[in-house]
């Protein structure tokens, strides 16, 4: 009997979530990693047991957990993220150079194709690699010397990079999305990278259609068409049919265009979903009400998912690795939020129920398919 | 045998029991013992002291006979009491919040 296995980063640990096909009835897992920042969990798409966990603290830093039985039992692994080089600089808040540092690893993306290989991003913003499981990391360095990269700035949560995306169907291109710097696309495995940012057009800087310095969110692709990506930007909903050579705006409709997750329906890679938040400040949704938006159309066209989410007096937080999609026949939709409550739609988004209400704000939430 | 306590997080990683007892060759500081410390518990690389400047990690603390040693020389020498195993070092998580 096919299930699905979901896996949720918190602020004070990680949690699993099983359930069948049906989606209805769920097991909820102890707390792993209690007490400590689980910024992301994901699974290798080649091997379902094998799980690596991104687990850190203020206190006593950056840790690699991995399982190879499905998140029953957990090994630290290697945990030495070091810069190539001499490092040099960035650019801080106030426009000053700053040292880049290593702080943490926001988001871990499993090899399409060896259970071994792990790409990471980090704070300050990097890109690392395992080949040997966790073990060890080396980093793909040209990401981090481009050009630009000494311009680059911290977003609010930090400068991170926060979604990678390898193309399905070319083992050498990536994808990978940095706040507050923007959208970078690697040809040759991360040998070179280029900025791919035009149609981004941010309000707020000095140059809107700069090379570097938009805050991307979130980027997300469909494997069918990997050159056509979907982008939840600072405020924005943008999209490109031509691999991130252009962007235009599809926020059409939706009552903001400010927000972190987005995410394609795993069998109609033209249906998307976003859930709008306040901004610039409030950071909850809009008029107290929890909405998932769908397009049906690629974006332009919105309409609101309501039946089963909190229609007043809702003030919560979607972050942007928070939310994700299943492949069952029926495409099962999940998001978790600030309130610590993980939602599940198992129709794609028309009716929606909680797994769980009361867990730690929930940061990630990741979802495997099991046979 | 040199005593460490560990704060409880890094004995829940490390799955430690208890306090830690290691053997230092030579003069007994923070930086030998920690040496020591690691070499016997690897994933604690990194979580006490930064793996590439070995500085101790800003909320991390350390206090040996009702003194904070925090911010001595990780290679001055231990009081008497660690060296002789009567006294533990304490290596704590400080108290950050509100």
């Amino acid at each position: 009997m096919s299930g699905v296995r979901v896996l949720v980063g918190t602020r004070k640990g990680a949690f699993v979530l099983t359930s069948d096909e049906k989606r209805e009835k769920w097991d909820v897992s102890e707390p792993l990693f209690a007490g400590w920042e689980i910024y992301h969990l994901k699974g290798s798409p080649v091997d379902p047991q094998r799980l690596y966990a991104s687990q850190s603290s203020g206190w006593f830093g950056q840790v690699i957990q991995r399982s190879n039985d499905g998140g029953k039992t957990w090994e630290p692994m290697g945990n030495q993220f070091t810069y190539d080089g001499t490092p040099g600089t960035h650019l801080w808040y106030d426009g000053t150079p700053r040292p880049w540092e290593f702080k943490r690893i926001w988001h871990l993306e499993p090899s399409r194709t060896d259970p071994d290989t792990v790409y990471a991003g980090a704070e300050d913003a990097s890109l690392f690699r395992t080949s040997d499981g966790g073990q060890t990391w080396q980093e793909l360095s040209a990401l981090r010397q481009h050009d630009s990269g000494v311009f680059w700035q911290p977003g609010a949560g930090g400068m991170c990079l926060h979604t990678i995306v390898l193309d399905p169907s070319d083992p050498q291109r990536i994808f990978v999305a940095i706040s507050a710097a923007g959208v970078f696309r690697t040809d040759d495995a991360g040998q070179t990278w280029r900025p791919m940012n035009q149609g981004l057009n941010t309000e707020g800087i000095p140059d809107p259609q700069a090379e570097v310095g938009h805050c991307v969110h979130r980027i997300a692709m469909h494997d069918s068409r990997p050159g056509v990506l979907f982008m939840q930007k600072h405020w924005d909903v943008m999209r490109s049919d031509d691999g991130a050579e252009s962007w235009q705006e599809v926020s059409g409709n939706l009552p903001t265009d400010f927000g972190f997750a987005i995410d394609v329906h795993a069998h109609d890679p033209e249906t998307i979903y976003v859930v709008p938040i306040k901004s610039d400040s409030e950071h909850f949704p809009p008029d107290g009400k929890l909405r998932v938006y769908r397009s049906r159309t690629g974006g332009n066209e919105w309409e609101p998912l309501t039946n089963g989410l909190p229609q007043r007096d809702c003030y919560v937080n979607v972050l942007r690795d928070a939310m994700a999609i299943d492949t069952l026949d029926s495409c099962g939709v999940y998001f978790g939020t600030t309130g610590g409550q993980v939602y599940v739609s198992a129709d794609g988004g028309d009716r929606w129920t909680s797994i769980v209400r009361d867990l730690p704000a929930v940061v990630s939430v990741e979802v495997q398919t099991l046979p | 045998m040199i005593r460490v306590v560990l704060p409880a997080p890094l004995r829940t990683l490390a799955q430690i029991h208890g306090e830690v007892e290691v053997h230092v060759e030579g003069q007994v500081t923070q930086r030998s013992v920690l040496d020591a410390v690691e070499a016997r518990y690897p994933v604690l690389r990194g979580t006490i002291r930064d793996q590439f400047s070995q500085q101790r990690r800003a909320f991390v603390r350390f206090f040996a006979c009702q003194e904070d040693l925090s911010n001595e020389s990780p290679d001055a020498p231990l009081p008497d009491e660690v060296v002789t195993g009567v006294e533990p070092l304490l290596v704590v998580g400080a108290m950050a919040g509100g």
